[in-house]
Formats: structure tokens, C-alpha cells, sequence
């Protein structure tokens, strides 16, 4: 394995996932700008906040147009993949496209808490091999108020309320909605997995 | 479908874990990674440490033992004590804390739970409550809990401030019935009852857990997300892996 770029889109969870990867023996280069990016073998997007200061920022350190360009596998982690779609509703804000779709506020309803906090199950739709070894009816440990509606490019789907996509693949794009680097065995397979995939 | 949450506290200071008799004498418990390790092995789905020495002693969260836990555990864990300003919860969060929560700063300014939200999205904010029947029969609210010379009682009803930190950005509430706390006569499910009436964020409930029972009454009766508890883990009471057991048998949902 050569190198992981993660990049720093001002999320406060940079720091567990770095060291999420260091368990895994993985020392990421972390990128905060376009000129950072160099060639990296992986690309991991994490994310915690608002999709709009997200957007800003990559968008002001150039890394919408990098992250567009690039042709190596890329991971987007909870905000992180939701910025991979075209829009989101929070903020309304125009996100980098790669996927089709619209990122859509969690309704809360009588009994259903919003934010989606907790462990929740995967359902698997499709056999992928970002889900080795990652049993049906498996926990991860989801945090968000957004969420990806269940699509063609859905990997594996979770319910609050309704269903949503958990995971997403399209090629090289790759995206879990629940957080790897704190869904313990879970997590730490699907990393593994991303890092282990064939180069689109 | 969402598991309900077993949460331990760990009590910090000085980068240990410690434990209170009433509030004193405390007595060390090991090494902070270790046993939060112990815990997540066990089954814990969360973990929150409560920095027992910071908010007292009026300085922040030594951010080292943060960092420290944050590389070697692999499930969410909360920073509560000693936050009470946004570059004390950056540095908390940045340290790899998933959430911070609030407490008496809040009560004493209102505002820091809205900027708390904005800087890092409510998700990582929660709203610690100490809450205490009054005479009249009303809930309300304790600050500086932490030292039991300092504790002040603003008046302020429980269900009010509920109603109020979430329109400000609550994105969770832990509500310490402190009736409860340390008695091991289980949660006061009434007031868990009230407060679930009023609360659209996950709701956590804490003090009061004795036995297994307990926390099947907060789930299914009081219907919390989690439930948090220290003496009884610590001591060996309940045990999480038989806890969950017993929880799903009642069908209620957790992670297994």
C-alpha cells in the first residue's frame, strides 16, 4: 500500500480516523489543500458538521476540482459522503456531484429522535467487496441529521424512520454514512476493505 | 432499527480513573485506556469520561489522556467537566472526543450551547442535566454538582431548560435524576417519563441503576435512548454482556 491521503475538511473527526488507520498500520498524509493532494493510492473524505462550511472550505482549498479529477479509490466518511452527491438540502448547498442524488434532512416523527445517534444494523443489497466480512444485520455507529435516500449506487441500506443508504459504491467512489472509525470490528473491516480494493 | 445505548461513566482526575464515596475520597481505578478497553470488550456501546478534577478547580480538560483514549478505542465516547468555551470543546473534539457535554457553563450561559452547535454541529453537543425534586414536588435543575460545597440552585424548572437547550442546539441530554444518583434504587422513571415528553434529541438517562431491571424499566417505560451508569459496571453489579442479554430478551433492541 502506498500512500492514503486524508484530507482535513475542517471536521472534528480527522483525528479518529487518522487513528483509526494507524490500527490498521496505515500512516495517512494528511492534505489540506489541491497542492497537498499529489498521487495518493487512496482518498479518504471524512466529515463532521455542516455541509455548507464543508463545501466552502474544499471549495476555497481547491479540492472540489481535485477530488473531481482524481482517479484513485475515494472514501467519503458520514459528511464526507454525502458531500459526494449533487446537492444537499442542508444549507441547500451544491455539493461535488460524483454521485446522483439529494441529500434530505432526517424527519423527526413521533418516537424517532434526530439526530440518528447509535448503532444501528447494515442491510446488505448487494455483494461488494467493501462488505467482506461484514455479516447482515452487522451494527455500525451512526451521528447525523442528513441523509442519502437508498439509490442504485446503494451499497447497504439502515432505517430510522426509513430506510437510507449506509454505504455507497459507484466505481471508485465509495461511501459509509455510519463512522468507521468508531464502529469497532464493523469499522475497522470496512477500512480495511477500501484499502484492500482493486484500483478502479 | 436504532439500539438502545449502555453507556459507562468513568470519573477522571489526573488522568485516572477514579472513583467517590460521596463525592470524596477518591479512590484510583486504574489506567484510562485500559479500562475503557475492559469496557468496550464488555460490550459497552459508548463510553463518557467525566473529568471529575477539571471543572471544580475552574481550569479545562487536559487534552493528553483525550488523545490517548481516542487512539486506542474504536467505539464514540463523550468529554463532560471543565468545557465552557469553544476552543476548550475544539481542542476536546480535535483530540478525537465524538461529543462534549455541558453542564454548569451551560446553565450560567445559555449562548455556549448555540455556539457549540454551530462551530461543530449539534451532534457533538450534549446538555448535561442535574436535576433535583424540590419540596413543592417540582423538578429543578442543580449546578456545580461537581463539588457539593458550590452546589447552587438556580431555580430553574428541569423541563423548562430541556425545552430550552434543545431550541438552542442540544443534539443530546443526559438527565442525572440526582434523587437517584449512587442509590442503586434504580432511575426515576417518572421524571425520565416527563422529560421524554418534552425531549426530541436522544435522551440518556442517568443515576439511580442497581440492578438489570432498571434499565429495562428506563428503556421500555421511560423510553430513553441509553441509559448511563457507573457504580454498578465498576462494582461488578451488572454486567453488560448478561445486560444485554436480558434486554433482548424483553425485545428491546441493542447492539450484541
Amino acid at each position: 500500500m502506498s500512500t492514503v491521503a486524508l484530507i482535513d475538511a475542517g471536521g472534528a473527526n480527522l483525528g479518529s480516523v487518522r487513528y483509526a488507520l494507524e490500527r490498521l498500520g496505515v500512516v495517512p498524509r494528511i492534505v489540506r489543500d489541491a497542492d497537498e493532494l499529489g498521487l495518493p493510492a487512496r482518498v479518504i473524505l471524512p466529515g463532521v458538521g455542516a455541509a455548507p462550511q464543508a463545501m466552502r472550505l474544499l471549495r476555497e482549498r481547491g479540492l472540489d476540482v481535485a477530488l473531481r479529477a482524481l482517479e484513485v479509490p475515494l472514501l467519503g466518511i458520514c459528511l464526507g459522503m454525502q458531500l459526494l452527491f449533487e446537492r444537499s438540502e442542508e444549507g441547500e448547498v451544491e455539493c461535488l456531484g460524483l454521485l446522483p442524488g439529494k441529500v434530505r434532512r432526517l424527519a423527526p416523527q413521533p418516537g424517532l429522535r434526530v439526530p440518528h445517534m447509535g448503532w444501528n444494523r447494515l442491510r446488505p443489497l448487494r455483494v461488494d467487496p467493501l462488505l467482506d466480512g461484514i455479516p447482515a444485520d452487522a451494527h455500525a455507529y451512526f451521528v447525523h441529521g442528513y441523509a442519502v435516500p437508498v439509490t442504485g449506487d446503494c451499497l447497504a441500506a439502515s432505517e430510522h424512520g426509513t430506510a437510507f443508504a449506509a454505504m455507497v459504491r459507484r466505481g471508485r467512489l465509495c461511501g459509509a454514512q455510519f463512522h468507521p472509525e468508531r464502529s469497532s470490528d464493523v469499522g475497522a473491516r470496512l477500512l480495511r476493505n477500501f484499502l484492500a480494493l482493486e484500483a478502479a | 432499527m436504532l439500539s438502545r445505548r449502555i453507556i459507562p461513566c468513568l470519573d477522571v482526575r489526573d488522568g485516572r480513573v477514579v472513583k467517590g464515596v460521596r463525592f470524596r475520597d477518591h479512590v484510583d481505578m486504574g489506567d484510562i485506556v485500559e479500562l475503557a478497553l475492559r469496557y468496550r470488550d464488555a460490550g459497552a456501546d459508548e463510553l463518557v469520561f467525566y473529568d471529575i478534577g477539571a471543572s471544580p478547580q475552574g481550569r479545562s480538560v487536559d487534552v493528553r489522556w483525550v488523545e490517548r483514549v481516542a487512539r486506542t478505542l474504536d467505539i464514540p465516547f463523550c468529554v463532560a467537566g471543565g468545557i465552557r468555551d469553544v476552543a476548550t470543546a475544539r481542542d476536546v473534539l480535535l483530540a478525537g472526543a465524538d461529543k462534549i457535554s455541558v453542564n454548569t457553563p451551560a446553565l450560567e450561559r445559555p449562548a455556549l450551547i448555540a455556539e457549540l452547535a454551530e462551530a461543530f454541529g449539534v451532534q457533538c453537543v450534549v446538555v448535561g442535566v442535574d436535576s433535583l425534586r424540590d419540596a413543592d414536588g417540582e423538578w429543578r435543575v442543580r449546578s456545580h454538582t461537581g463539588d457539593p460545597d458550590r452546589m447552587r440552585a438556580p431555580g430553574l424548572r428541569t423541563l423548562e431548560w430541556v425545552r430550552q437547550a434543545q431550541a438552542r442546539g442540544a443534539g443530546e441530554i443526559v438527565l442525572n435524576c440526582m434523587d437517584s444518583d449512587g442509590v442503586r434504587r434504580g432511575y426515576d422513571i417518572a421524571q425520565l417519563q416527563a422529560v421524554r415528553a418534552v425531549c426530541e434529541v436522544p435522551l440518556v438517562a442517568s443515576g439511580g441503576a442497581g440492578t438489570i431491571a432498571d434499565f429495562v424499566a428506563a428503556f421500555r417505560v421511560a423510553d430513553v435512548d441509553g441509559a448511563l451508569a457507573a457504580s454498578v459496571f465498576h462494582a461488578g453489579t451488572v454486567e453488560i454482556p448478561a445486560l444485554k442479554q436480558v434486554l433482548a430478551a424483553e425485545g428491546i433492541e441493542v447492539r450484541t
